[in-house]
């Protein structure tokens, strides 16, 4: 194991992100670079202020509709990795389309999504989401189901223990962290994917369209405030799953 | 009162698509009487831990009868008349200390206030009474085989099945938790299989040491080695000359196995 | 026998939800479920969900009404090959710049302590947003005789999507080793480099495989999100966006530019597969990404 000091660990990359930042905003000012090119990180900073309520506003929108997608993807992948790890038919059966539906881009349904649920609404980008989120929390909840080490299971066999009283006690906690991960991987994926599908139509509100129009209208820096505000979206959403995670996973790594 | 425990013609075989059938146990004959402490000792492959499994009803024999306090052993598992501690702790790592402890008893429906007194008893009896808020991960690996030893004694089994429970341990802790043991053992009067591949062990907590050798597993011989009472077994005895004598007793049981296995998987000392 | 499992499954997987998508056709209300004025299941109308032989029908079909007769599949397929090979480009150009990256990284401590932070953020946020921006900063560039094309925005996007998985999944594969071997090699006064072809590397495959996949699947969205955004002509993503709008008309022509979409990310994924396949004798204790 590579040992480094605590210090360099945290200090290094905010010594990095500081020394880029300087030198974008000295490139950008002593090369004289367009604003259409390359805006400085001086006046992103200022529009994203005189903007901030167009922006908050764009949060609020691809926010709610990650989260709503992050919410039914979850709740849909959890109980679908319940049942295939009750009904050995219905993994079997799933696996190549869940595997399929990993490495497809899983974005290019929305224009059909946008048709069939109406394009004036959020729910296609929702649903989006909700797809793209479905996939890493079935895989992850599935596997961590799946996964009882056999001391335990010899335990509560030794134990007479009924199978729900098993459940209980040892696959259920044991999966709550593989849960748990798999959300931490999905609460990304539903940020993005939400943002995506905004570009493929849909209503006129979201971040993803407001970056579009203000790129359509040259106003590079009012662009990029709005990619700093989905950036801020997408680390709040991975921060708060992923003290989840950790929360859930406090006592659970040890080999015992 | 029935035997602890009765193996009768007992032969396991398992059978794998690439190796063909193994013999794992052929023609095992045991009888571990109330109360009394019996080792089984031998070395990689010879079926000791499988012999225990086929006790504890974690597996069936292919043959032959297994009997414990005189009924089969999926009805004494059935009925909670053993306790049992593996070689890996086994701890749930999300439960406490305590709540690992309460387990056995949770799931057989012991009330809350008489699980805690119980709890409290097993664990001053290990001596672990300051830490039963902790967690397994704040536990060294003696502890956690402390905690585990308190669990398979919640219920006061009169049988006690234990495969190698101290084998992940350092020589130290090893000694110490075999005085435990003993002494535990005398207060309870269990009767206990417990599987070792280490003869010092076997030698220091035994009232006999069934020696068993591999390929089939088979127990070859099984000798008497009861040094003093419980109460008298202490640090002291390893010392002794009746120690090292059985030790070297059932050195030459093990000797004279087939010379190209060696005696894998044996401390030897 | 058994090795045709796993693909007759699949096509019951497949025939399974073309049952749910015409059984719900068939009993399904006209105007969707509606709860609280919002729609919670699809409309079932031909134009808002049109049947499975319709979208094939119209596969069949030419392009326009007006055109040349290309028939959509052969339009589709033209599309899918060109975004297919803008992908390749990209998660070819963003493994080389992620293996890097972790060569880099493994190398030098601190710029593991330095990069590597910024890297595992970088994958939790949706900088697909700064699509429409590299276009424009593209358009801009110019080295002599050489300008920007529009489609190198595109690899470029692609690229730095499939870059993240590939240098995480890399730099954990090249730390795989254990220390014993790592020791062994320095028992054999072997630099860096040799220890780097001769261990980390092949060590790093079971790491590096589930990284690749991911990255071709980034690059696929990448590539056709990109696309989009761009308008680059000729790519499976503007098509989608154009059959949209006749949507209206014509609702099985989305649904080509869609299939064609997943045939790509199904080749993508293929691909990798046939890789993991040539590098079996490495992959011993295979770990998921």
């Amino acid at each position: 194991m590579r040992r480094t000091s605590r210090t360099a660990t945290v200090i290094a990359p905010i010594v990095l992100g500081v020394v880029v930042l300087a030198l974008w905003q000295a490139c950008v000012v002593l090369f004289k670079v367009k604003p259409y090119v390359l805006p400085s990180p001086s006046s992103i900073g200022e529009q994203f202020g005189r903007a901030f309520d167009a922006v908050w506003a764009g949060i609020l929108v691809t926010g709610g509709n990650a989260l709503i997608g992050l919410v039914i993807g979850a709740v849909a992948g959890i109980l679908a990795a319940v049942i295939a790890a009750l009904v050995r038919p219905v993994d079997e059966l799933s696996r190549p389309i869940v595997a399929a539906a990993a490495v497809v881009p899983i974005v290019a349904l929305s224009p059909v999504l946008y048709t069939m649920f109406g394009s004036d609404v959020q729910t296609g980008r929702q649903l989006i989401a909700a797809l793209a989120v479905f996939v890493p929390v079935y895989l992850n909840t599935l596997r961590g189901l799946r996964q009882v080490r056999p001391v335990h299971r010899d335990l509560m066999r030794a134990y007479a223990a009924t199978p729900w009283q098993a459940t209980r006690a040892v696959t259920l906690p044991g999966a709550l962290p593989f849960l748990f991960t798999g959300l931490r991987i999905a609460s990304s994926l539903a940020v993005i994917s939400a943002l995506i599908a905004e570009y493929f139509g849909g209503p006129a509100d979201g971040l993803g369209r407001s970056i579009t129009s203000a790129a359509a209208y040259s106003n590079y820096a009012l662009a990029y405030a709005f990619v700093l505000g989905s950036i801020i979206l997408g680390l709040v959403f991975y921060c708060i799953t992923l003290a989840m995670e950790r929360l859930a996973t406090r006592h659970s790594r040890s080999p015992s | 009162m029935s035997d602890a425990v009765r193996v009768s013609g007992v032969s396991k075989l398992f059978g794998t698509e690439r190796k063909g059938t193994v013999a794992a146990l052929d023609g095992i004959e045991l009888t571990v009487a109330p109360g009394e402490f019996v080792s089984l000792i031998g070395p990689s492959g010879c079926g000791k831990s499988t012999l225990l499994r086929l006790i504890a009803d974690l597996d069936q024999p292919t043959s032959g009868t297994v009997s414990v306090f005189g009924k089969t052993a999926r009805q004494a598992r059935i009925d909670q008349d053993y306790g049992i501690a593996f070689q890996q702790a086994g701890l749930l790592p999300w439960r406490t200390v305590g709540g690992n402890v309460e387990l056995p008893l949770e799931l057989h429906g012991v009330g809350g206030p008489a699980r805690r007194r119980r709890t409290a008893e097993l664990l001053d009896l290990v001596g672990l009474s300051d830490f039963a808020d902790r967690y397994p991960d704040q536990l060294s690996g003696g502890m956690q085989q402390r905690v585990a030893i308190a669990r398979a004694l919640a219920e006061s089994p009169e049988l006690l099945l234990m495969d190698e429970p101290f084998g992940a341990l350092d020589e130290m802790t090893r000694e110490r938790m075999q005085n435990e043991l003993v002494s535990i053992c005398a207060e309870t009067g269990a009767a206990v299989v417990f599987v070792t591949h280490s003869i010092p062990e076997a030698v220091f907590l035994s009232d006999r040491v069934a020696v068993m050798s591999p390929r089939p597993g088979r127990i070859r011989t099984i000798l008497p080695v009861r040094l003093g009472s419980a109460g008298d077994r202490d640090e002291d005895l390893r010392e002794t000359g009746e120690f090292f004598a059985a030790v070297s007793a059932v050195r030459e049981a093990l000797h004279g196995m087939p010379a190209g296995d060696g005696l894998r998987g044996l401390d030897l000392r | 026998m058994r090795r045709a499992r796993p693909a007759v499954l699949g096509v019951a997987g497949v025939l399974l939800l073309a049952l749910l998508w015409e059984g719900y056709k068939a009993v399904g209300p006209a105007g969707g479920v509606v709860v609280n004025g919002l729609t919670v299941l699809p409309r079932t109308s031909d134009l808002a969900m049109p049947h499975l032989w319709t979208m094939l029908a119209r596969l069949g079909e030419p392009v326009t009404a007006s055109g040349d007769g290309t028939p959509l599949w052969l339009a589709v397929v033209r599309a899918s090959a060109f975004t297919l090979g803008l992908s390749a480009l990209g998660w070819l150009l963003g493994v080389v710049v992620g293996m890097l990256l972790a060569m880099l990284m493994q190398r030098l401590r601190t710029a593991e302590s330095a990069l590597l932070p910024w890297i595992v953020l970088s994958q939790t946020v949706p900088l697909i947003a700064l699509a429409p921006l590299v276009a424009g900063l593209g358009a801009q560039l110019r080295l002599g005789d050489l300008r920007w094309e529009p489609w190198m925005s595109v690899v470029v996007i692609a690229s730095y999507l499939a870059f993240f998985p590939v240098s995480v999944g890399a730099l954990r594969g090249l730390e795989s080793p254990e220390r014993a071997h790592v020791e062994l090699m320095r028992s054999y006064a072997v630099g860096w480099w040799k220890t780097f072809f001769r261990l980390r590397l092949p060590a790093s495959v079971p790491y590096l495989l589930p990284a690749l996949r991911l990255a071709a699947a980034n690059a696929v969205i990448g590539t056709v999100v990109a696309e989009v955004s761009i308008g680059l002509r000729g790519g499976v993503g503007r098509m989608m966006l154009e059959y949209a709008s006749a949507a209206s008309g014509d609702p099985g022509k989305p649904w080509g530019p869609i299939f064609g979409a997943v045939v790509i990310g199904l080749v993508a994924a293929g691909v990798v597969a046939l890789i993991g396949i040539a590098l079996r004798g490495y992959r011993r204790a295979e770990v998921t990404a």
